[in-house]
C-alpha cells in the first residue's frame, strides 16, 4: 500500500469469476505521512482508508468482469463498519463478492480481515461507465498489471 | 400476493422517505416525487432485487437523451411497472 498515492491494493490473490468474488492482499506501511495525523503518538489506519481499500478491491472486481471496458466508480458506501484499529505494517486479507451487477451500476459486499479476525466490512456501490478519457484508462490498465489482473480479464479494454 | 405496483410503490416509499399517498400510478419519479439519480439507483437496486430482474437503465437513459421516448415512458409510475412486467415475463419466457 502506498497510501498517500490512493494505492491501496498490493496484489490480486484470487479472481474468481464464474464465483463473483476477489481477494486481495495489502500491507499496511509501517511509515507514511497519513499516521502523523492519525494519530499523532497512536497510529492507526483511517477507516475512510479500510473503505477506500474495499473500494478499491471490489472495484477490480468489477474491471474483470467488464474485461476493463469500463471503469467503476465509488458511487455509495451502505453498512460500514470498523471492527478494531489496523497499526502500521499489518497485512490484511481483502476479500469482495459481487451481490448485483446492474444496468449501468454495480454492487459487492466487501470485508477485511487481519490475523484471522474481520476487521472491517461494508456494501459498496459503483457507477460502471465508459473511461471519461484515454488517459485514466491507460493508467488503469497499467496498475492492473502491477496487481496482477490476468491478462484475460483486460480484453475488452 | 402484491402487484407490480404496490411492490414498486413500496420499495420508493420506503427507499427515498415518500409518504405512501403521494404516490399514483401517475406520478412521475423524477418530476413529481423528486427522486434523483443516487437515490433512483437505491430504487433499482430494490426493484432488480424484488423481481429477480435488471432494469436496462443505460439503455432508457440512451432512449431519452437520443428523443426517440420521453421520461414519462419510463418514469411515470403505471408505465415504469409495466416496463417491469415485460422484463419478468421475457425473463420468464
Amino acid at each position: 500500500m502506498r497510501l498517500e498515492y490512493f494505492q491501496m491494493v498490493d496484489r490480486i490473490t484470487t479472481l474468481d469469476l464464474p464465483g463473483r468474488r476477489i481477494v486481495t492482499s495489502c500491507r499496511v506501511p509501517e511509515h507514511s505521512p497519513v499516521f502523523e495525523g492519525h494519530f499523532p503518538g497512536y497510529p492507526i489506519m483511517p477507516g475512510v482508508l479500510l473503505i477506500e481499500t474495499m473500494a478499491q478491491t471490489g472495484g477490480w472486481l468489477v474491471l474483470a468482469m467488464n474485461g476493463c471496458a469500463r471503469m467503476a466508480f465509488l458511487i455509495q458506501v451502505e453498512k460500514a463498519k470498523m471492527r478494531s484499529f489496523v497499526p502500521p505494517g499489518q497485512a490484511l486479507r481483502v476479500e469482495a463478492s459481487l451481490l448485483h451487477d446492474g444496468s449501468g451500476y454495480a454492487v459487492v459486499n466487501a470485508n477485511i480481515v487481519a490475523e484471522g479476525k474481520k476487521v472491517a466490512e461494508a456494501e459498496i456501490r459503483y457507477g460502471v461507465v465508459p473511461f471519461p478519457n484515454e488517459t485514466l484508462k491507460a493508467a488503469m490498465l497499467e496498475i492492473a498489471r502491477r496487481v496482477g489482473l490476468p491478462e484475460d480479464c483486460q480484453n475488452g479494454a | 400476493m402484491a402487484s407490480t405496483y404496490e411492490t414498486v410503490a413500496g420499495i420508493i416509499s420506503d427507499t427515498c422517505d415518500i409518504e405512501p399517498d403521494k404516490i399514483t400510478p401517475e406520478s412521475h419519479a423524477i418530476n413529481d416525487l423528486g427522486i434523483d439519480s443516487l437515490d433512483f439507483l437505491d430504487v433499482a437496486f430494490a426493484i432488480d432485487k424484488a423481481f429477480g430482474i435488471k432494469m436496462p437503465l443505460e439503455q432508457w437513459t440512451q432512449d431519452v437523451n437520443a428523443g426517440t421516448v420521453t421520461t414519462d415512458e419510463y418514469f411515470v409510475m403505471k408505465n415504469l411497472c409495466a416496463n417491469i412486467d415485460k422484463l419478468v415475463a421475457a425473463k420468464a419466457a
